[in-house]
């Protein structure tokens, strides 16, 4: 019997599952605005995300532009200097990749992927988003406000971010505080949705063994961040009331300007280890869709199954329950116990093993495939590289005695951008070159997707490679300016102006890419149903781009795993998940 | 079938006992379950995760040595006594929904809620009692805690409220029995964790 194919002679017995009554829109507003249909959602969710993530890229560019050219810009002091720092963090995280990642892609794929006709519950996804529009909304708002946005850096530290003196202390943290906290709420919505999704709405023979890659990245991600973000969401409640009715859960007693404020025995650390009990899963709320991903798209631009499937699901469940033990790491400046810098760097290093599992995983699916260099598969096979870049000088830092000397560098924010900016983006780029055809019919312009990718790429390099060498040579990071400075060479500053050209670059390229998705949805060559000749279930649906309850009138019923790719005996090299064993064409001419 | 055994398999093999596993075929969803109680049990998993770091940070610092306890009044175990009566009415709610006997069930409904909208206000007028005595949230952590889990506490039960009064208001419009039957059983679900919640906060408001 071939790998991967049923015998012929068994039979799928017709459905014993009653069919979900869906819910039918009958207006404009209830169809396209306020939609129950997980895929509008999706595409509202990823409208949403990517304009706000373009503020970000924008702030980043101010950024840049202090540091490569410091004293030029009138428009950029100290003060507005931080607040950019701190909210192209903040939006880059949690506003653009985790919204992205689990509601833009979640919504998208998991139903269609699971061959289910839409999420289970469909009223409490719609909020969804506009509880995340809403958090979107207050952040932006903090622009508008006295004083302006926060200041206090992305990781919100008190007592700092809530004391005079910091840039956005009268309404900006508030704000902050505030989105974050509505934010949750939202996801929680949505998070309850992809979770029970996967578990009770697979179509038939659809078991967890034959999901896709993306499923269990998205999946296992939206547990971890179920898990993770009420860690966040009480520290920010504390820090709120902090604020405003002047408790004092993370302030201890401080002098300021020779006076006793009122604040009491709280505690900073407090904060800080609830802040990085989601902050370090949140690597991988990003990371693991990411993971998924990428399995999914260097299996069907090279032809063949993914290696090491069933290690590759084990990986990610491992490295979802491993990340929760590894938080303290970004503590160790904060000090701590001897012990338990020993136990989180061993932590630390043991997440790299499955981590290291997959990459090789990767290199052996691509190992005499039949690789087609499109342009998802330039971006994934780009993202193998920026993972395992970022992800080796992340082995570093997870040790207590090399760490404390980098971590106030350039050398960490290298680091940190190599692994959870450019990697995770180069996916995003990646799955909208695999499945904008999908989502519209249309294939995107391959010259334009090419000149994106290579610019995008070489840049990223060129921008973040000399930026681990300046922090090597010891140039800090969050300084608004490094001034006349003794031990850092004066090539440190030609190193930082020609990282700020390339960041420039880099970012127009960007625009090249969302002019190429728009005039693409009019313009591009037409796609058919599956370009690619995937086997997953949402290139099998009736309609492209797929209608309400994606499948037509029946749920597709699934015979075989998602890697049925140049199966040895059959005439085509993919079988799609749910072709029956008779209808499987053979090379020797049977069926 | 296990989770363990389920994820073990080899899909890429057909003989495996993947394939020829028609049940799982026919009926995949992890747990036979309706999707409305494992939605309410995974987001149990969350509100589980935010009170125990609450109950963490709340022990941290009572530890540290400017610790001043907030009193415990009467009307704490008044509105608990409260609380565990509208767990009894749901659950005697649900037990009548199981046997069919709908008036009884449309009563145990109507107790609950109103025995919880008693334990709020009850919950409020501790708050009130407190401001006057001097314990002001700024004043000491201790003081803020106690309203932080309390207030955390009474927004759980509020969204409780929410999902009764569409329970209620469904049993009102005569919604088939069946669909009313699962919301009972959820609600009752609901408050009987909130109601283990509290105790604990409430064991833990003594013991500090």
């Amino acid at each position: 019997m071939s790998e991967g194919l049923l015998d012929e002679t068994q039979v799928i017995p017709p459905a014993e599952l009653e069919e979900v009554d869906l819910y039918h829109a009958h207006s404009f507003w209830t169809k396209y605005v306020f939609s129950q249909d997980a895929k509008i959602i999706a595409i509202q969710y990823s409208g949403t995300a990517i304009t706000i993530g373009l503020v970000g890229l924008v702030l980043s560019w101010l950024m840049r532009l202090q540091l490569g050219f410091p004293d030029t810009f009138s428009f950029i002091d100290a003060d507005t200097y931080y607040q950019h720092v701190t909210m192209h963090g903040m939006i880059m995280v949690i506003y653009l990749l985790t919204a992205l990642f689990l509601g833009g892609f979640g919504n998208y794929l998991i139903p269609l992927m699971v061959g289910a006709r839409d999420m289970v519950f469909p009223y409490m996804n719609m909020l969804s988003y506009w509880v995340y529009l809403l958090a979107v909304l207050i952040l932006t708002a903090s622009f508008f406000v006295p004083g302006g946005p926060t200041g206090a850096g992305w990781t919100l530290y008190p007592p700092q971010a809530i004391l005079e003196g910091t840039p956005g202390v009268e309404w900006g943290i508030i704000l902050m505080l505030v989105s974050l906290v509505v934010f949750i709420i939202g996801f929680t919505m949505g998070g309850l949705n992809y979770v029970v999704t996967v578990l009770q709405s697979r179509s038939r023979g659809m078991t967890l063994m034959r999901m896709p890659l993306t499923v269990w990245g998205i999946f296992t991600a939206t547990i971890l961040a179920l898990l993770a973000f009420p860690a966040l969401f009480v520290a920010g409640v504390m820090m709120l009331l902090d604020r405003l009715i002047g408790t004092s859960f993370f302030m201890p007693e401080i002098i300021q300007g020779g006076e006793l404020l009122s604040t009491t025995n709280g505690s900073p650390l407090l904060f800080q280890h609830l802040f990085w009990f989601f902050g370090h899963p949140e690597v991988y709320i990003v990371a693991l869709p990411a993971f998924g991903v990428v399995s999914d798209i260097i299996s069907v631009h090279a032809r063949k199954n993914i290696f090491g499937y069933r290690m590759m699901v084990w990986a990610i469940v491992a490295i979802g329950g491993l990340s929760f033990v590894v938080w303290a790491h970004h503590m160790y400046v904060s000090g701590m116990n001897p012990y338990f810098g020993f136990f989180f760097a061993t932590t630390t290093l043991i997440i790299a093993v499955p981590t290291a599992l997959k990459m090789y995983n990767w290199v052996l699916t691509l190992w005499k495939g039949n690789i087609q260099l499109t342009i998802p598969m330039l971006f994934c096979v780009a993202f193998i590289l920026t993972f395992l870049n970022g992800g080796i000088t992340g082995l570093f830092l997870g040790n207590v005695a090399v760490d404390i000397p980098l971590s106030d560098t350039l050398f960490v924010v290298a680091h940190f951008h190599m692994v959870m900016g450019i990697a995770p983006v180069l996916v995003i780029f990646a799955a909208v070159y695999h499945w904008f055809p999908k989502m519209s019919g249309r294939m995107l312009n391959e010259g334009w997707g090419q000149f994106h990718f290579w610019i995008t790429f070489i840049g990223s390099y060129l921008i973040y490679f000399p930026m681990h060498y300046l922090g090597f040579v010891g140039v800090p990071r969050r300084y608004f300016e490094i001034g006349e400075t003794s031990f850092i060479p004066p090539s440190a500053t030609t190193l930082n102006e020609f990282i700020t050209i390339v960041v420039l670059i880099v970012g127009v390229a960007q625009i090249v890419f969302i002019i190429n998705i728009i005039a693409s949805i009019w313009t591009g060559k037409p796609a058919g149903d599956n370009p690619w000749n995937a086997t997953t279930l949402e290139w099998q649906t009736a309609t492209t781009p797929p209608g309400h309850g994606n499948f037509g009138d029946e749920l597709p019923v699934t015979y075989r795993w998602a890697y049925a790719y140049s199966v040895p005996g059959v005439e085509d090299d993919f079988v799609p998940q749910n072709l029956a064993p008779g209808d499987v064409k053979r090379s020797d001419g049977g069926q | 079938m296990g989770l363990f055994h389920e994820i073990s398999k080899k899909p890429w093999l057909s003989d495996d006992g993947d394939d020829g596993d028609i049940d799982t075929i026919n009926n995949p969803a992890a747990f036979f379950l309706p999707s409305g109680k494992v939605g309410l049990r995974v987001f149990l998993v969350v509100v589980t995760v935010v009170f125990t770091l609450v109950t963490i940070a709340y022990v941290d610092r009572m530890t540290f040595v400017n610790w001043r306890s907030v009193p415990e009044p009467w009307v704490l175990w008044l509105n608990t006594a409260l609380l565990i009566g509208a767990s009894l009415a749901f659950q005697w709610a649900r037990a009548s929904a199981g046997r069919g006997t709908l008036n009884a069930m449309r009563d145990g409904l109507h107790i609950g809620g109103v025995l919880t909208v008693g334990f709020l206000a009850g919950q409020l007028f501790v708050w009130r009692q407190l401001v006057d005595l001097g314990y002001y949230a700024d004043a000491n952590t201790a003081n803020a805690f106690f309203y932080l889990v309390t207030a955390l506490h009474g927004a759980h039960m509020l969204g409780g409220l929410v999902a009764w009064w569409r329970c209620v208001s469904k049993m009102w419009q005569d919604s088939p029995v069946g669909d009313l039957r699962l919301r009972v059983e959820l609600c009752t679900t609901y408050w009987h964790y909130l109601l283990l919640i509290w105790l604990v906060l409430f064991g833990l408001l003594l013991i500090s």
